[in-house]
């Protein structure tokens, strides 16, 4: 299974990367020096390539019209396979492992008792949980990337992570609350340090640069709290304290769906529904006014949407690590898209999260190792890998 | 006639007040040109008229109603602006960038209509960055970058289009491109332009109207044959001059006086100085 999955993807880059050059050479425009260039610089966007993309255009006699890049959306729909994939690949591990042909028919309704049980009850719930808690990171962490025009102002840096476990371990430490009212007191944590970042950073209206300064501050000094919060623990409560920290998907059920399954279903739509005027958020705040963005209402919005969706995935699995930093970061580099490809991070988290949690259960035996462990390792690898091989490409 | 004037308009920052109980109006189909030393409140000014600044009184008003109070996809239709610093976003194609200026025709369900490309090439074609199309626009120098975000705004298809700067950090060679090609626009586009320029030689020389300020305040407008003598000068920056015409285009040419050497004392040289400003206004052809 490992290898079907591995090998889909890179097919897929492959297959993208041709048709890159190809269309390049189709558009003419100075292709033979572009892919010259290109084949030195190790088949990676080299300076100097001519990058012609394939936009296509979907119009109707009404003037309605539909844009598409076809690189992107071939990535998208790439990436909605593979998180699909290991999905299902997800449900077909564990103690009792299952192949996909079994856990498709028992998702469609066949099966055995046992394996039903196992399938609707235990494991779907859990993948669910991981596809949607990737899902709301990647869109909401290129949500954040894009206000802040920093591929560092994500969420898990601005101290949402710590904003949230501030309000999971009060509820842990003082009131020794179940899983419920832990969830509730993640989201409250999350949406209060959020509401704090926006009104420390507001000076007629939200800026990216002090937005992202105050949220290291903040971050800094919910730290500092949650560290008190430990010394007041005891032994057992510590303990769950530290396990919700690091993130986990594991005995998840459908209790976390529902609520989170609510929220993506409302706010995801509506972040979409800011994608193009975000896009030109990007340009600077004065070129987005002149084309018409109200820029205030667009940044205040999308990033409430973004503040919420990162507070109810962290309230259904913890603060996973890397997947809102590392998400959009990714999706961006497989589109080769300007913009802030939200559809694309949101598919990208989802296939992190759950390719990460696939691998750990894989790797170290079920329910061994929390996915953000994993998440946090591979994260921080690809983020290295990503400064160094910028930095050879003079990028950086 | 005039679309767009301010009247009577207050301008602050916080409670800094940068000009007060200005008025203006800029006249249709012509290429205003708003000069004067650094911090008067010209850009001030342009940022107002382009309602990224909203006055702390008085108001900016396009075609008679408050622009504040206009949808901003409405005022984007009729009212361009090239900003004085763009971020090109990563990795985005020329023409990528020049479609952006569509945004305000576009629509969830109008995202790229036959008239969006058609007008996203005629724009490239007038500045002249065709060729240019599929490069990334990180690897252009600053005087075609300038040109792609000039033709970015050129496909806002507004008949208003306000600059900020545009000449600042390139060469002089780039610096006439991009003044040639404004006139280019007004000329032959009828498009009114309204640009803040540094150089007021470039201004004297391309502006069909242009308007002196200092300390927040309209010093002279006109034509810029009617309005630049060494009078003017003097008074708005502070420097002895000669005008003269251009060789080139018959406006006015502005020839700062030389440094006088520092023989003697200070009173000496002031007295130089007003010699000299007194030879002028007597030499000057116009004066």
């Amino acid at each position: 299974m490992s290898a079907t999955v591995k090998s889909g993807k890179d097919a897929g880059a492959m297959s993208g990367k041709d048709a890159g050059v190809k269309s390049g050479k189709g558009a003419g425009v100075k292709s033979g020096e572009g892919t010259g260039k290109d084949a030195k610089a190790g088949g990676a966007r080299g300076r100097g390539v001519t990058a012609a993309r394939r936009i296509t255009a979907v119009r109707t006699k009404g003037g309605l019209s539909l844009r598409f890049d076809a690189r992107a959306t071939f990535v998208g729909l790439l990436l909605l396979a593979v998180a699909l994939a290991a999905g299902i690949a997800l449900i077909g591990s564990g103690d009792y492992p299952m192949t996909p042909g079994e856990v498709m028919a028992t998702l469609t309704g066949g099966g055995d008792a046992g394996q039903q049980f196992i399938v609707q009850d235990l494991r779907l719930p859990r993948v669910l949980v991981g596809l949607l808690v990737g899902a709301a990171f990647g869109i909401a962490g290129a949500v954040f990337q894009t206000v802040s025009r920093n591929p560092l102002g994500s969420p898990d840096v601005l101290g949402f992570a710590q904003g949230s476990s501030v309000g999971a371990l009060v509820v842990i430490v003082y009131f020794q609350g179940g899983t419920f009212a832990v969830a509730v007191g993640a989201v409250v944590g999350g949406v209060v340090t959020g509401l704090a970042i926006f009104l420390l950073a507001w000076k007629r209206g939200i800026h990216g640069y002090r937005f992202v300064l105050v949220g290291i501050g903040a971050s800094a000094m919910l730290y500092a709290m949650v560290l008190y919060l430990m010394t007041k623990a005891n032994i057992v409560e510590a303990t769950r304290a530290t396990t919700w920290m690091t993130g986990s998907l594991n005995g998840r059920d459908w209790d976390q769906v529902w609520p989170l399954a609510a929220v993506c279903a409302v706010l995801v739509p509506v972040v979409l529904l800011y994608g193009r005027p975000l896009r030109m958020l990007e340009m600077g705040d004065d070129a987005a006014y002149a084309l018409g963005v109200r820029v205030d209402r667009v940044r205040l919005v999308a990033l409430m949407a973004a503040v919420v969706l990162v507070a109810s995935a962290t309230a259904a699995a913890g603060p996973i690590s890397f997947v809102a930093l590392t998400a959009p970061q990714l999706a961006r580099r497989l589109t080769r898209s300007p913009g802030p490809n939200l559809l694309p991070a949101a598919l990208m988290g989802a296939v992190l999260l759950v390719a990460a949690d696939w691998s750990s259960q894989r790797l170290f035996g079920a329910d061994q190792l929390p996915v953000g462990v994993l998440t946090g390792v591979l994260g921080g690898g690809y983020l290295l890998w990503l400064l160094a091989t910028e930095r050879k490409a003079g990028r950086i | 006639m005039s679309r767009l004037t301010a009247e009577n308009v207050t301008l602050a920052y916080d409670q800094r007040v940068i000009a007060e109980n200005l008025s203006v109006a800029i006249p249709d189909h012509s290429f205003t040109v708003i000069v004067g030393p650094n911090a008067c409140g010209k850009s001030t000014l342009l940022r107002a008229l382009s309602r990224m600044l909203k006055p702390a009184a008085g108001s900016v008003l396009l075609d008679g109603s408050a622009i504040s109070s206009l949808p901003a996809k409405k005022v984007a239709k009729a009212l361009g602006l090239l900003p004085q610093s763009s971020i090109a976003p990563d990795g985005i194609t020329v023409a990528d960038l020049v479609a952006r200026g569509r945004y305000p025709h576009q629509g969830l369900l109008r995202q790229w209509s036959a008239d969006d490309e058609r007008i996203v090439q005629e724009s490239m074609a007038a500045t002249g960055v065709a060729e240019l199309a599929d490069r990334y626009v990180d690897e252009l120098s600053g005087g075609q970058r300038q040109r792609v975000w000039i033709a970015m705004a050129l496909a806002q298809q507004t008949p208003l289009f306000l600059l900020d700067e545009p000449t600042t950090y390139l060469d002089i060679q780039h610096q006439i491109e991009v003044l040639d090609l404004c006139a280019e626009l007004h000329e032959e586009q009828g498009r009114t332009l309204v640009a803040v320029l540094h150089d007021l030689n470039h201004a004297a020389r391309y502006a069909t109207h242009l308007i002196a300020m200092k300390d927040g305040a309209i010093i002279a407008e006109g034509a810029p044959a009617d309005i630049v003598t060494a009078e003017l000068v003097e008074r708005v920056f502070g420097i002895s001059c000669q005008v003269i015409d251009d060789p080139e285009t018959g406006t006015p040419l502005v020839v700062p006086a030389a440094r006088k050497p520092r023989n003697g004392g200070s009173g000496g040289g002031r007295a130089a100085a007003e010699q000299t400003t007194a030879a002028v206004a007597a030499g000057a052809p116009r004066g």
